[in-house]
This record gives C-alpha cells, structure tokens and sequence, in this order.
C-alpha cells in the first residue's frame, strides 16, 4: 500500500513534512468525500489516491457513493451537461425523481462529518438533508461558468445551502452567496498512469501498440471528439510533416455518440492515407500506455477547443515533455507560456509552434525539465491533499 | 561568532494559501482600473505579494499578475511594462500599493485614444487567499540553531516570515530581522536581513542571500559586512 512518505521522491523538498504538520491540526476529523461513483477519470480518479492517503495522514477519511436508478443517472448526466452549457431536456418530473432518489440515499449514507465533500452534480441535492452538525462544501470538477438558465435556476438554491464551493479555476465559477475556492485538479505520480517507467518497459509497451519508435513522435492523448479537436492536430501534422519526418500518434477513448464515431472515422480514413498517422483506441483503463506513449513522445499535443481542467497537459509536463495546448479550460493556467510549452489558438498556431520546437531540440529538453518542475510543484497530489488539508482547517476552526 | 542564546525560540512558520474566487473580473483595462479601486485590500494582497509564493519554480516575468494578465492577455506590453516594475514591497501599506497601481493603469489610459481588452485571451479573476500557518521544526534559540533551521524549512516558511509578516500582519522589520535585533541583539545583521530585496526573485534565493549574511556572522565580527542585497 502506497503511504504519505512514498511521495517523498516525487514531491517538491518539505513538501510531505508540510503536509504532515497540517494533518496534525485536524487528526481524527472525519472528513467524508461524498461523489457518484468510485470509477472512471476526473473526481474519482482523484479521490481513490487521496482517500487513503489522508486516512494515512491521521483523519477519519472516507468515501461515500450515491446510488440510483436509471432515470437518475440519465438526469443527473443531463443536468452536468446543462450546467456545462448543452442544451438538453429537463423534465420536472425527471428532477424532482433525481431529488427524490437523493433523499433516498440520504437515508442510507452515514453524512455525520466535521467536513462533507460533495462531488458534483449526481449528489448534490444530498444538501437538503444535511444533519446539523458539519460543514458541507460542493466541489465542482468542470466549468460551469455559463450554465443553461433552467439548470441553474434548479440547482442553486441547492449550492447556496452548501457553506462554501470549490472550483478548479476562477474562470469555472458563477457568483453564488456563499464562498468560492479555487483548489485544481492534481495528477497521482505514483499510479499507472504516471509513475516512472523504465526505457524498456516503455519500448515494449509500444511495440504492443504498434508505434515503431524510429522518428520523433507528436502525441495527443484524448477523446476522439470535435471538442478535442483531434483533425486540427492531423492538419497541423500535415503542415509540420512538409518539413520534419515525424510520426503522429493520436490516442484516447471513442464512446459510442454520433460525433465521436464521425471523428473516429475521419481519423482512421486519414491513417489509411498516411501510416505515419496512428490512431490508438484505447480502453478506459489503459494507464500504463498512456503513460509509456507520453514518455516516448517528443512533444505532446493537448489542441483542444472546449476542455474541463485538462490534466493530460499535466500529466505531459510531469514526464519531462513540452506541450502545445488549445487555449481551452485549464489548458492555458498549466502551461507556461515559453516557459513550458506553448498555448495555441489555431491549426496554423500549432504547427508553428511544433516546428519552432522540433527546429531547436535544446528547448524541447529546456521546457520539458521546466514542466516537469511546473507539475512537481503546482499538479502533483501532494498539492491537493496540501489544499484539503487546509480547507478542513479553515473550514472546520 | 555570534554564540548568544535568545531570551525567545525562533520558530518557523510555513504557510498554504487557500484560494478564495471574488466577483470582480476584469475584460478591459478600464475595468481593471474601476476594479481594481474596489478590490479588497487582500486580493490586492494577493495578486502582486502572493505572486511570489505561486511563482517560485519558474523566473516570475512580470513581477504580479495584473502585469502578467495585460502581457498575455491584452497584449498591452507598455501596460504591462509599467505595472511590472511597481515593487509592491516599497509601499508602506496596501492602500498605498492600490494607489500606486490605480495611477499607473489611470495614466495609461488617459494617453490612449480607445481601451484596450480582451479579444483573444481570458478576463482577470480577482482572487483573494486565507492563510494556513503551519509550525515547522523545533525552535531556534541560537544563531547556529536559526541557520540550520533555516537552511532545511520549507520555502513558504520564506514567504511567511519576509513578505506574510510584513505586510499584512504589521511586522515591518519582517520576522528574521525582528527576532535577530530582539532575541539575539544583532542589530546589523538584522538591519542586512531587512535590506535584502525579495522583488522579482524567488524563494529560494532569498533563502540563500539570508543564510549567506548568516553564514558571514557565524564566522566572525566583520565578516559579510556590505550590502545585503543582491
């Protein structure tokens, strides 16, 4: 089992010894993550490293998860996408059910805590039967800082009942009445996906992909969605390709909704022209190729047009390697502009700026040690267990 | 060598900044202007002090963020300019410092035949922070102690006790020279301490020119006399 004093290697000097000190401050709270499933990326991903992790610390850490229906799923999921700003039907027989479905599960989950952390949307409601005692905060993973009107209107009677949110950027919030905090997003560099890996191990696990190693390798990591905007990165490719012998490698997860199986399509039709283009389908939980194809990437590519936090530029810069990012959500507060990499605006933007790179290769090693230090200190674990830490602190004086 | 024991422990404080989401935001550089007067005197804080606590691993640009947001996000260099070179650590107060910054926006502006904003980047967030002090180690109770205490802390510990201390909890001298000149009676090295400039610079620098000046009296009387900063 992984413990605090592992991430001693990984974290920035003093780092866990800080951390430490605080967790002094609150042993023994408990200090409930409430979310609506243990699986997946983004809030769980996070919560299933730094659940034990704090419990290790000396609090009363745990994790709840709520249940429901199918109906309730369907609109909670509905209701993410409208607080994201899609258009989608929200019937009040639909809402009222997922309320229902909450005081249900209100019954069944033990919610006595000094501090209740509620992730996102499917708990949400859990607040209208909240128990007196505890301070309850809504930790919202994506931006919803231009929701649709009717599910904003629903929802934020519910949040302004929480004592406080947290949100991963400023620019995700909308103004409600009680306070905002601002804690990101962290990737775990001890899991599968980011822990370090031997040149070999690397080597093998690309072969099993099939991505020869014998040119420098341009990588996106990423849904196959317009909003990922995977044919602006083959048509930057195709700019860059004029000049440099390169290979594309575009991975990530299809789903099965219209616009990906299009995008997917268009990917492989390109791929059958070019078989420097390779077009990975990867499962859910396929971590050690993630990480084995960012470490064997030259540059990594995070073009996209509409993005949560996106922690693939993170997880990028945490293996030593420059990213060139869409100006997209978080893509722009993780990459340092000239510092770590470049933020683009435009299919002839990232060509340029892959070109600008692969013609100096001392600034592809010079920005990749920035952004591994870049991650080590803003994006690691270490950094979000540092701002529960606090927030139970501040919250719960 | 300095070998006094001091009447009170130097303990060291390392601090986390919890970051707190305020309503204003800013899409032009009037707005920024009008914001800016409003502003809690925190976020004013923490937009051009905290930047040093963010910024520690990588060369700080642009010396605080309302100069970092009109670079990248206006694209007003001349703006940009002049509000990087505004050391916040030369006001004496934070209104002083607001002023500073409202003059230097309001000058520009008047110069210029339209307003500058945003068509390409992203508005400006003003923020504010709560800080969390965190005791670290044991105490020092002589100068050898406080430099080896010193050399091993976490940099916020830095940040808590040269710039936190300072400004907004009134402790002009900041806390290093406060305790040499108080506990130790080491009035010059204090007033060296004092007189290190933390502007554009990292922590971890700071860190080094105090254990330098450190390192100077520990070895004898004389020693390390001359400028304190860099």
């Amino acid at each position: 089992m992984i413990t605090v004093d592992d991430y001693r290697r990984v974290a920035p000097p003093g780092t866990v010894d800080m951390i430490m000190r605080l967790a002094e401050r609150v042993r023994g709270r408990r200090l409930l993550h409430v979310s609506g499933g243990r699986f997946g990326s983004g809030a769980a991903e996070a919560l299933r490293a730094a659940v034990p992790l704090l419990a290790d610390l000396g609090t009363d850490a745990s994790w709840e998860i709520t249940g429901g229906d199918p109906v309730f799923y369907s609109t909670a999921g509905a209701l993410r996408a409208t607080m994201e700003g899609t258009e989608r039907v929200l019937t009040d027989e639909a809402l009222d059910h997922y309320v229902e479905m909450n005081r249900v599960n209100a019954k069944k989950l033990r919610l006595d805590a000094d501090l209740v952390v509620v992730h996102d949307v499917e708990p949400a409601t859990l607040i209208a039967q909240r128990p007196e005692q505890g301070r309850w905060v809504w930790r919202c993973s994506f931006d919803c800082a231009r929701p649709q009107r009717r599910a904003w209107a629903f929802l934020r009677p519910y949040l302004n009942q929480y004592d406080a949110a947290v949100f991963s950027l400023p620019k995700f919030t909308r103004r409600l009445s009680i306070p905002r905090y601002v804690v990101a997003p962290a990737i775990d560099p001890l899991s599968d996906k980011n822990r370090d890996m031997p040149l070999r191990e690397v080597a093998a696990i690309l072969r099993g992909l099939g991505v020869p190693q014998d040119r420098p390798i341009l990588l996106q990591v990423g849904a196959f969605t317009p909003a990922e905007d995977p044919l602006g990165v083959v048509n930057a490719y195709r700019l860059v390709k004029k000049h440099y012998n390169v290979r594309l490698v575009l991975a990530g997860t299809g789903g099965g909704e219209r616009e990906s199986v299009e995008t997917l399509a268009e990917l492989r039709q390109a791929a059958a022209h070019d078989r420097d283009i390779v077009v990975l389908e990867l499962p859910p939980d396929a971590d050690l190729q993630i990480n084995a194809l960012q470490r064997a990437a030259t540059i990594v590519i995070q073009k996209s047009v509409r993005e949560g936090f996106g922690l693939g530029a993170a997880e990028a810069m945490w293996k030593g390697k420059p990213v060139v990012a869409g100006v997209a959500g978080g893509l722009s507060h993780q990459v340092v502009y000239d510092v770590t990499g470049y933020t683009v605006h435009s299919v002839e933007g990232t060509a340029f700026r892959l070109r600008h790179l692969l013609n100096n290769p001392e600034l592809i090693a010079r920005m990749g040690a920035a952004g591994r230090e870049h991650a080590r200190r803003s994006f690691l674990i270490t950094r979000l267990l540092t701002d529960y830490l606090a927030l139970l602190i501040h919250l719960t004086r | 060598m300095s070998d006094a024991t001091a009447r009170a422990p130097f303990q060291f404080i390392g601090c986390v900044e919890l970051r707190q989401a305020l309503d204003h935001r800013a899409t032009d550089e009037r707005e920024l202007l009008e914001r800016l007067e409003d502003a809690p005197a925190g976020s004013v804080f923490y937009h051009t002090h905290g930047y040093f606590l963010r910024h520690r691993p990588i060369t700080t640009a642009y010396g605080n963020d309302f100069a970092a947001w009109v670079a990248v996000h206006v694209r007003d260099q001349v703006l940009a300019e002049r509000l990087a070179v505004i050391n916040p650590f030369e006001s004496a107060t934070l209104e002083d410092l607001r002023e500073e910054l409202v003059s230097v926006v309001h000058d520009h502006l008047l110069r210029l035949p339209s307003v500058p904003r945003v068509e390409f980047g992203e508005p400006f967030h003003f923020q504010q922070s709560h800080i969390v002090e965190v005791p670290l180690g044991p105490g020092a109770t002589t100068l050898a102690e406080f430099r080896a205490g010193l050399a091993e802390v976490d940099a916020s510990a830095i940040y808590f006790h040269m710039v936190e201390a300072r400004t907004r909890l009134g402790r002009r001298s900041g806390d290093f020279a406060e305790w040499l000149r108080g506990s130790l009676d080491l009035p010059d090295l204090a007033e060296r301490i004092e007189r290190i400039d933390a502007y554009m610079t990292s922590l971890e620098r700071v860190r080094a020119r105090v254990l330098s000046l450190v390192d100077a009296a520990l070895e004898g009387p004389g020693a390390g006399v001359g400028s304190g900063s860099a």
